[in-house]
């Protein structure tokens, strides 16, 4: 019989030092802390004094919590304690992992829909051909796309409307495929169109190819035709025919949504969700206006503040709680990107919310033109004639010169929100991004001033109140059940299945 | 590599067999050296040194020339044989042609391997650099030099469609290179074996180890390793050994990062259950690539028997955290299962995550387990469990099983 060595044998010597996290006080007075790989714990008001006046000793459950989340660092063990650390923040940050890996088409920049909110102010449809790209100019685009070193790549087609010349988009999809043959990347094909001007011949094309498609619904009727109109037609019935004609040809999940919420739309949170239930569509992705283009000249028809935009999308998202309470599995994609950046260690490449900011790194934007500039955002400012985040050309500039030069160089000044004021000390911004963009548009600065800045109180809000519903999941095994099934994509209905893993 | 890892634990169809006895001690002379050979009660012409000839009589007329040992009951005479002479059995019926077993020099007979059974292992070695407070088979200081060369022989005389083979100890791994030698034999030896190793990962917080064993070619090995708690000091007391967390952690990594699958093990008993939801949530945090997680049931064998009351939680009192842990990696699509635990102590909801992953030589069933309605389904208890075991040991009926909401 060995003689066994007491848990006292084992203790850390007494002391401890604080490893870098950040904090904010919540309404119920507790504290949450949060660190760099992303781990959060909420503390008693107690708790988190004692901890921070290094207080807590290691023969109590708070202080091992602390310590297996390295919060603190103690003599126990501390190389393994920054390993950890060290190996979870990798991880975090991985989509930077091989480089930019969006790159957006602007096949044309003309449209046949009208909407009130446009950003990227579209040309009409019968502009001439300058407000399409020429075949050099896409052959060219494709190939710098393909010169990236990201081993997986989306190549998006944008507009305008881009089915108005879907012979650019076959000949995009199909010389990218014919190039990559020696150079082996993967390559997912999506169109963002509005879906009015489909045709079999073009479903047969993107089933052949496996095209998904990105489109736009408002909502129901009446605030669909409303906010997105188009000249003597019902745009409404037209998107939604166009939706079902393309979820049989391609299968539900090739096709997804997008809503952008107009001054009509606050009023119809509920009517929204409906709409797209009935359509079929497994989630929707809730999106306040971008302050560019159209939406700027129309904002007083269409803006509110971002207060009404927090309120709706609260009422909204309650909704869809109950929705998915009731049986029915349906996300709000905003939230479910959110909850995945929280609760998971996986890292989420979504260019409009990362740090360093997606601009440049994460997506790219080939213009109709041949500019490229550095998000969507960029090139609609740059429809506003401000080219300030005009990266180059894709005739005249070299690939080391677009995605290494100048103009990029000065976006990553700004793009990390772990070196801006205001972010730097936030408790939420490991999860948040930085948007030097919009900050240019909308406070002249790329850096941004927080406290007047519209994006940081929408992530603001929108995070607490996702901290908000993590916290109550932990007593509400329904809603655990619901924010797991669409951080994995499951049906909530299915969750406790046990072979329903993987 | 296309294995399954939770099916593994989970034979279909398994066949029930009442626990074997597996060893016994004989008389042997002319064993110099570990003898591992199989069994043969018809004499036979070729390759005759790899093979135990049992013999009924022993008579001046036998030719017994060139097998690797006579195997009867009678007492062994020195100068009668030259071939070594394992006699003196008080039970010879355990030795079944087609079984290999192992003789030591002092006459201890280990049966090694049935064609029968699941649960065939490879006892690398009886030495550990962990010493826990609950292991069933406490390490032993013995002397196993010479075991790599019997474990490659070993491997030379198994099925080539043996479906599994189970590398354990002791700590495999202190066998160093070694070890190495024989995971290369046996995946060119037995191409479609899964190797399954239980060891506490230490050694590969080295590098180059983890290197050369994700070099070898074809290999289909699945390690599985014991985390005990989030924290250094709670893990390197249960396995009382100081920075044994650390390299346990490191190997983890070592293992992920040369894409070699791992499961991780839990054993729950009191020291592990308190923490046990902060411990799923660390390892889905630091470990998401692992490719399957067993909570454990307590087997009462060696030092359990003497940390008894440091150990024993009964299963029915920690049904609540273990519903919560496995319902907390199930969510995140972590693959789950639970070992060694009866369905009766389990909460209905938790039973399709129990496996009967009880080895067939020390797995028993009680009296009562004999109108239960989901005997056929079950772990059943190990053998050391037959007098203490969970209060709540009963039989199940089909209406219990079909409704979960009536317990």
């Amino acid at each position: 019989m060995a003689d066994f060595l007491p848990l006292g044998a084992f203790l850390p010597k007494p002391g401890y030092q604080l490893l870098p996290f950040d904090f904010t006080r919540l309404e119920s007075g507790e504290y949450l802390i949060v660190n760099l790989s992303g781990e959060h714990l909420i503390l008693q008001k107690a708790t988190f004094e004692a901890f921070t006046k290094k207080q807590l000793t290691a023969d109590s459950d708070q202080y091992w919590n602390l310590k297996a989340k390295q919060f603190l660092l103690d003599s126990y063990d501390k190389e393994t304690s920054e390993d950890l650390l060290a190996s979870k923040y990798r991880t975090k940050k991985a989509f930077l992992d091989g480089f930019t890996k969006l790159h957006i088409f602007v096949t044309t920049i003309r449209c046949n829909q009208a909407c009130q909110y446009c950003q990227v102010s579209r040309h009409n449809e019968t502009a001439g051909e300058g407000s399409d790209m020429s075949l050099e100019v896409l052959h060219k685009s494709i190939d710098l796309m393909l010169h990236n070193p990201a081993p997986a790549v989306t190549m998006e087609f944008q507009g305008g409307e881009s089915l108005l010349r879907f012979d650019l988009v076959k000949e995009g999809v199909l010389y990218s495929k014919e190039q990559n043959k020696t150079i082996g990347k993967q390559i997912e094909y999506v169109i963002c169109t509005n879906l009015t001007l489909l045709t079999d011949e073009y479903l047969a094309f993107c089933e052949e190819h496996c095209v998904q498609i990105s489109t736009s619904l408002d909502g129901p009727e009446h605030l669909h035709n409303k906010n997105r109109p188009i000249a003597s037609a019902d745009a409404y019935a037209i998107v939604t025919r166009n939706i079902r004609r393309t979820q049989e040809a391609l299968g539900t999940s090739a096709v997804s949504a997008l809503m952008t919420t107009s001054r009509e739309s606050l009023k119809y949170p509920k009517e929204i969700v409906d709409e797209y239930l009935a359509l079929g569509l497994r989630s929707v992705f809730v999106r306040e206006l971008n302050p560019f283009g159209f939406a700027i000249k129309a904002k007083q028809a269409v803006g509110y503040s971002i207060a009404e935009f927090i309120s709706f999308y609260k009422e909204m998202l309650s909704y869809i709680l109950k929705v998915n309470r009731d049986g029915q599995t349906f996300s709000e994609s905003y939230a479910s990107l959110l909850l995945t950046k929280i609760l998971t260690p996986w890292p989420v490449g979504f260019v409009d919310l990362q740090s360093p900011a997606g601009a440049g790194l994460g997506v790219i934007v080939y213009n109709y033109d041949g500019d490229v500039y550095a998000s969507d955002e960029s090139r609609m400012l740059a429809e506003m004639e401000d080219t300030s985040f005009r990266l180059g050309n894709v005739i005249d500039n070299s690939y080391e010169e677009i995605f290494f030069g100048e103009t990029m160089q000065n976006i990553a000044l700004a793009n990390c929100n772990e070196a801006l004021a205001g972010c730097s000390d936030c408790a939420y911004h490991i999860y948040c991004g930085a948007d030097p963009v919009r900050h240019y548009a909308t406070q002249r600065d790329f850096y941004g001033h927080r406290p007047t800045s519209d994006f940081c109180k929408k992530n603001m809000f929108i995070l607490k109140y996702v901290f908000e519903l993590i916290t109550a999941a932990r007593h509400d095994a329904d809603l655990d059940r619901i924010l797991w099934a669409w951080i994995t994509r499951r049906d909530v209905n299915q969750m406790d299945d046990p072979g329903y893993c993987q | 590599m296309g294995l399954d890892y939770t099916s593994r634990c989970q034979p279909n169809g398994r066949s029930r067999i009442l626990p074997v006895k597996l060893h016994t001690k004989a008389k042997a002379i002319g064993v110099s050296n570990r003898l591992v050979a199989k069994i043969t009660n018809t004499p036979i012409s070729e390759k005759r040194e790899d093979y135990f000839l049992i013999v009924d009589d022993i008579d001046a007329e036998l030719d017994c020339n060139g097998y690797a040992g006579i195997l009867t009951k009678q007492l062994p005479e020195p100068e009668k044989l030259l071939t070594p002479w394992i006699g003196g059995f008080d039970n010879m019926e355990m030795l079944k042609p087609g079984y290999i077993i192992s003789v030591e020099q002092n006459g201890f007979t280990h049966v090694i391997y049935r064609p029968e059974s699941h649960n065939n292992t490879l006892f690398a070695t009886g030495r550990c650099n962990n010493n826990c407070i609950m292991c069933p088979q406490p390490p032993t200081d013995s002397e196993d030099s010479g075991w790599i060369e019997s474990h490659l022989r070993f491997i030379d005389l198994l099925d080539a469609d043996l479906e599994r083979l189970c590398i354990t100890g002791g700590e495999p791994t202190l066998l160093g290179d070694g070890l190495i030698d024989i995971l290369k034999k046996a995946t060119l030896r037995l191409p479609s074996t899964e190797l399954y190793m239980l060891t506490n990962g230490r050694q590969f917080a080295a590098k180059r180890y983890v290197q050369k064993i994700a070099a070898i070619p074809d290999l289909k090995l699945l390690c599985a390793i014991p985390i005990y708690a989030d924290v250094a000091p709670l893990h390197d007391y249960i396995v009382q050994a100081e920075g044994a967390f650390a390299e346990t952690v490191k190997g983890l990594h070592n293992l992920a990062r040369y894409q070699l699958p791992v499961e991780i093990r839990i054993v729950l008993h009191k020291q592990t259950i308190p923490r046990l939801l902060s411990l799923v949530e660390f390892i889905y945090r630091n470990f998401p690539f692992v490719n399957h997680v067993a909570l454990m049931g307590l087997e009462n064998m060696g030092y359990v028997k003497n940390n008894w009351e440091l150990l024993w939680i009964d299963p029915l009192d920690y049904q609540d955290e273990l519903e919560t842990a496995v319902r907390y990696l199930h969510y995140r699509q972590m693959a789950v299962s639970i070992f060694n635990l009866q369905l009766c102590v389990l909460k209905p909801v938790l039973h399709p995550f129990a496996r009967q992953s009880i080895s067939d030589f020390k797995n028993i069933f009680l009296e009562q387990c004999s109108s239960c309605a989901a005997k056929d389904r079950c772990a059943g208890l190990f053998k050391s469990s037959e007098t203490r075991h969970s209060r709540g040991i009963k039989p199940l009926t089909e209406a219990v099983l079909t409704n979960p909401f009536t317990v």
